[in-house]
This record gives C-alpha cells, sequence and structure tokens, in this order.
C-alpha cells in the first residue's frame, strides 16, 4: 500500500511542480510582454524625433539656422525658410486662444456653478461632442460655410469699425488667418473647457463658502478665491489648447489659402507647418525639397512636445496641490 | 482690494452670468450648426450608387465612394488591431508592474507627449519610417499611423482605468492562489472592462475620422483595393481630394462622405459614453 502510494504520489508531485514552473514562466512571460509595450511607447517617441531629424539633417547642413528666419520658399530655386509657416502657425494659434481661453473659462464656469444639474449633463454632452467631430468637417464647414459667412457679415463690419489697425485691412476673402483662427479656437474650446472645468470642481467647497459667506458674489467667488486657488490647472489648460492649436492641420488647411507670404493682415492668405505639410508633402520630388518638409515636421513636433510638457508640469503641481488640501 | 457699490458689484456678476450663459449656447449652437450644414448637404449627395458604386472620373457626375468606405473600415480595424492590445499591455505594465518606478514614469511621460503630437507629423514619421523603405503608399502604412495615434490614448486611459480597481480584490485574487497575470487579466481586467472599453471605444472613434495622417502613408485610390501593402481608398482623403477640386458632383460627393464620417464617429462617441454610464449606475 505504501509503494503504491509514494507511485501515485510522485506523479501527482512533479506534475504541481510543473504546472508551477508553466505558471511563473506564463507570468514572467506576461510581465515581459506588458514591459516591451511599455517600452515601445519610448521607441517610438525617441522614433519619431530620430527620424524626423534623420531625414532632415540635408536641409539642415544646407540652411542652418537661416532656416528658421528666412520667408523665401522657392522649391524651384531649392531655396526654403520656414518663416512664413511657423509666423502663420503663432498668428492662428494666438487668435485662437484669444478667442477660445476666456470663452472656455466662462463655459467651465457655467457648467460649475450656475447651470442647473439637470441642463449640466445636457451642455457637457454638446460641447464634448464638439470635441469629437473630425477636424476635416470643421474643414468642409469652414470652406463652404464659414468662410463665405466671414466674408460677407463679419469682415466686412471689422474693417468698418476697427480697419484703422493693420489687422483687419484688406480684401475680405473669407478664407485667410482670421478665419482659420476662429475655427481653431471653436476646435480647443472643449479642450480647454473641460480642464477648466475639472479645476474649478477641484476647488474645495469650504473655500467658495467661506467667500460667500463674506457676501461675495458669484462672480468674485470665482475670480478671487476659485481662479487662485486653481491658478496652476488653468494655466495647464491654456497650454494644452495651445499644444492642441499649434499642430491642428485639416481644418486650417481647407481654410487658410496657403500661401507663402507674410502679411499683418488677418485677413490675407496664409499658411502654417501643417497646412504646408498636408499641401506639399506629396509633391516634393526634389530631396532637398522634401528634407526641408521633414524639418518643418521637426519644428512642429518640438513646438507642440514643448507645449505638452509644460502643460503637463503645469497640471501635475495643480493636483499636487488640491491633493494636499 | 478697492471699495464698489453692491449695485456695481451685482451688475458685474450679472454681466458675466450671461456671459457665462450665452457661451455656453454659442457652443451649443455652433456644434448644431455643423451638424445642421452635414446632414443637410450630406442627404442631398448620398443615395443607393454612393454605397456601392466605384468613383466616377473627374466631371463625370454619378460614381460613389463604395471602395472608399471599405477602405476606412479595413484600415480603422487593423489600426485597432495593432494599437489596442499593445496599447492596453502597455497601460496595464504602468498601473501594475511599474506603479512609480522611473521605467514607469518615462512611459508615461512619453505617452502623454504622443498624445500631443500633431498627427500630420506621425503621418511624416510612417512616410520616411514605412513608405520609403517599402518603396510605395499602402494601406498598412496609414493602419501603422492610425495605431501610433491609438497606442498613447488608450495605454493612458488603461493605466487610469486599473488604478481605480481597490488593491483588496487583487489581495484576494493573490490570497487565493492565483499567479499575477491570472490576477490581473481574471480579476482586474474584469473589473476594469467598462471603462477600458469605452477608452477604446474612444480612442477607435478618433482615429477613424483622422486624415492628416493618411495623406502620405495610405494616399488613395480611384479602384477597389484590399490589398493593404497597395495605395487604398478612404474616405477623409477622398473627401480633402473632393472638397479641392473644382467638380460641383465631387464637392457634392465629399459632403455624402463628411455625413458618413461624422455620424459613425458622433454614434460610437455617443455608445462609449452610455457604456461610461451604465458602469457609473452598475456600481
Amino acid at each position: 500500500m505504501i509503494g503504491s502510494a509514494t507511485r501515485l504520489e510522485a506523479p501527482a508531485m512533479t506534475s504541481t511542480a510543473q504546472a508551477r514552473r508553466r505558471q511563473r514562466l506564463a507570468c514572467a512571460a506576461f510581465r515581459l510582454c506588458a514591459s516591451l509595450c511599455g517600452l515601445l511607447i519610448i521607441a517610438v517617441m525617441t522614433g519619431i524625433l530620430l527620424e524626423l531629424l534623420l531625414n532632415s539633417r540635408q536641409a539642415i547642413s544646407t540652411f542652418g539656422w537661416k532656416f528658421l528666419v528666412s520667408a523665401e520658399w522657392d522649391p524651384v530655386a531649392g531655396k526654403f525658410g520656414a518663416l512664413s509657416s511657423i509666423y502663420g502657425t503663432v498668428v492662428s494659434t494666438l487668435i485662437a486662444l484669444i478667442i477660445a481661453v476666456p470663452t472656455s473659462l466662462v463655459i467651465a464656469l457655467f457648467l460649475v456653478e450656475l447651470c442647473p444639474k439637470r441642463l449640466s449633463g445636457f451642455f457637457r454632452t454638446a460641447i464634448e461632442l464638439l470635441a469629437a467631430i473630425p477636424s476635416i468637417i470643421y474643414g468642409m464647414w469652414g470652406l463652404f460655410v464659414f468662410a463665405p459667412f466671414m466674408a460677407e457679415h463679419v469682415q466686412p463690419l471689422l474693417s468698418e469699425y476697427l480697419g484703422f489697425i493693420p489687422f483687419f485691412q484688406g480684401t475680405p476673402m473669407g478664407i485667410g488667418m482670421l478665419t482659420a483662427g476662429v475655427i481653431l479656437a471653436l476646435m480647443i474650446l472643449p479642450f480647454v473647457s473641460s480642464v477648466m472645468r475639472d479645476v474649478l470642481e477641484m476647488v474645495p467647497a469650504v473655500l467658495k463658502e467661506s467667500a460667500y459667506g463674506l457676501g461675495a458674489t458669484t462672480w468674485e467667488a470665482t475670480k478671487d478665491v476659485s481662479l487662485r486657488y486653481g491658478k496652476a490647472g488653468m494655466v495647464g489648460a491654456i497650454f494644452l489648447g495651445l499644444g492642441r492649436a499649434i499642430g491642428e492641420t485639416m481644418a486650417v488647411t481647407f481654410v487658410i489659402g496657403n500661401d507663402h507670404s507674410l502679411s499683418a493682415s488677418l485677413f490675407a492668405s496664409g499658411n502654417t507647418i501643417a497646412s504646408t505639410l498636408a499641401n506639399e508633402f506629396t509633391e516634393a520630388s526634389d530631396p532637398l525639397y522634401l528634407s526641408a518638409l521633414v524639418e518643418l515636421g521637426l519644428v512642429l513636433f518640438l513646438m507642440a512636445s514643448i507645449f505638452q510638457i509644460i502643460a503637463q508640469l503645469w497640471l501635475r503641481a495643480a493636483t499636487s496641490k488640491m491633493g494636499a488640501q | 482690494m478697492k471699495e464698489r457699490s453692491i449695485t456695481t458689484r451685482k451688475a458685474v456678476n450679472g454681466v458675466v452670468t450671461a456671459a457665462a450663459g450665452a457661451a455656453a449656447v454659442f457652443g451649443l449652437a455652433m456644434l448644431l450648426w455643423i451638424l445642421g450644414v452635414v446632414i443637410l448637404r450630406g442627404i442631398a449627395a448620398i443615395d443607393w450608387s454612393f454605397f456601392t458604386q466605384l468613383p466616377s472620373p473627374p466631371g463625370e457626375s454619378g460614381g460613389g465612394v463604395a471602395n472608399a468606405i471599405v477602405g476606412t473600415f479595413i484600415i480603422t480595424v487593423v489600426a485597432a488591431i495593432i494599437g489596442v492590445p499593445l496599447g492596453v499591455l502597455a497601460g496595464t505594465y504602468v498601473a501594475e508592474f511599474g506603479r512609480d518606478s522611473r521605467f514607469a514614469s518615462a512611459i508615461r511621460f512619453c505617452a502623454n507627449t504622443l498624445m500631443g503630437a500633431p498627427s500630420i507629423v506621425v503621418g511624416v514619421f510612417v512616410y520616411t519610417f514605412m513608405v520609403v523603405p517599402m518603396g510605395r503608399f499602402s494601406g498598412i502604412a496609414g493602419s501603422v499611423a492610425l495605431a501610433i495615434i491609438m497606442l498613447p490614448i488608450v495605454a493612458r486611459t488603461t493605466e487610469d482605468m486599473l488604478r481605480l480597481v481597490p488593491n483588496s480584490l487583487r489581495e484576494s485574487a493573490l490570497a487565493l492562489g492565483a499567479p499575477e497575470h491570472n490576477m490581473i487579466v481574471q480579476v482586474v481586467f474584469r473589473a476594469a472592462r467598462s471603462g477600458m472599453l469605452t477608452g477604446i471605444m474612444l480612442a477607435v472613434a478618433r482615429v477613424s475620422g483622422e486624415t492628416a495622417p493618411l495623406l502620405f502613408t495610405t494616399l488613395n485610390s480611384p479602384y477597389w483595393t484590399v490589398a493593404l501593402d497597395k495605395p487604398m481608398a478612404n474616405l477623409t482623403v477622398t473627401i480633402f481630394n473632393y472638397a479641392m477640386s473644382p467638380y460641383t458632383d465631387w464637392q457634392a460627393k465629399a459632403w455624402g462622405a463628411s455625413l458618413l464620417i461624422t455620424a459613425t464617429v458622433l454614434i460610437m462617441n455617443l455608445a462609449a459614453r452610455a457604456a461610461a454610464r451604465e458602469r457609473r449606475f452598475g456600481s
């Protein structure tokens, strides 16, 4: 009996040991796979940077720093300067921020403090759906509907009353820098307002209540208490919007007019880095041309990354401060 | 702080309140304006042949975008097949294994930066990385570009959702003798399932409307193509090409395609939100 028992037990022992080893192996394999996927994200990030650097080295060595300050863009003569694209990117993004930041702030204020509970879910979804509409749809609407609307109704008014400012001079054609900026504003509004809403919601009720207890109005409580308390988060929200607006491609390509010229007038056609890439990349047959376009992509990637990192840092500062309270 | 009369303060407050309400209504109005235009002009352009026929030659009326509908579907599905598992695993690593280690922080940092990377730059990257070595534009290059866009989004939402799962669940699974990978897949994933599903659906919805990363990876094609190694017809690049063309018939087709893409993206988006809401009521 004893003999048969040990004979029975022995294989059972090895099978548990085997099963355990298999389990340990499976665990290690799973862990390895997961860490490789994590590594992949780092690899993609560095890969993008390296690929862009590598493929733009011809333009970098030919033009050097002058690439960034020259406005000459002449594919036939082989002369490339990024200034008009960078200028257009900066100006359209600035217009977008000037419109979107105050609007997002009051929308966030409305959703958090003023709106009746029953309506707030509805408005929230509506604003978030604005963010879900694909960029190219904004482009279609911008080109066929909004640009004519700007040309007929908005731009004549601007040039009549504000025409003494060089920004608002020129023929109101509809397409151009201003229209692109307004559409960008509309596109980043949901992102900025949703972060601002989160920040306002994180303000402890007791702080706001003490402001109200001292007789503050809603706006005073928001301006002097909530905004001060959530300052870091607000800055983070703005940089997040900045990072989004700067790389937006299709909507801008449809309405900006795609012209490599510098003009003070916001009614004039222009271009951005993203729109230049979208328009010219497949046409670039010459290696130097392609290399200059890749360098434009590199500039855009660096700009967007820097704003994204700044946004992260401010938002992290905001949450860690609020978590500590 | 300077003294102000109660009337001024109340007036300022009233102005801000009115502006806040007006801004929210403005946002709603813009949404309705865009959707209204897309629906009206889109429906006018859609008929049976829109779904069943190949594009007509430039300037000729008739034809459809059947190949582009199929192409967009294939490109998006392949992108999801590549991007979702990789993203989920990466997010799992950060949430379950790496936690606050330096490696995990580096992954999180790169994922955040990648999420902010302009989609057109991803297109340029895939062009230099895949299209140039392969020697031609291809559907698979477009899928890879979209997968790269999905990867950080899926990884970050997975991480966030896994972090919401209470540790007591993990401990009880381990105490019952479950090996770590079983614990993660069968207990933690299950607890975080609906949140992860919402994140994945939102990511797929977002990339299915992308145009910029496809412009110089997949390009476009007037033919039937299901081969992933050739240029492939797709709706978004078709919209771009048709809208910029001088032919009114093509422009009408672009509106039809716009309606199709918008409806798909918004329905997926609303479905993802509904799934998230269910979870909130369930727990």
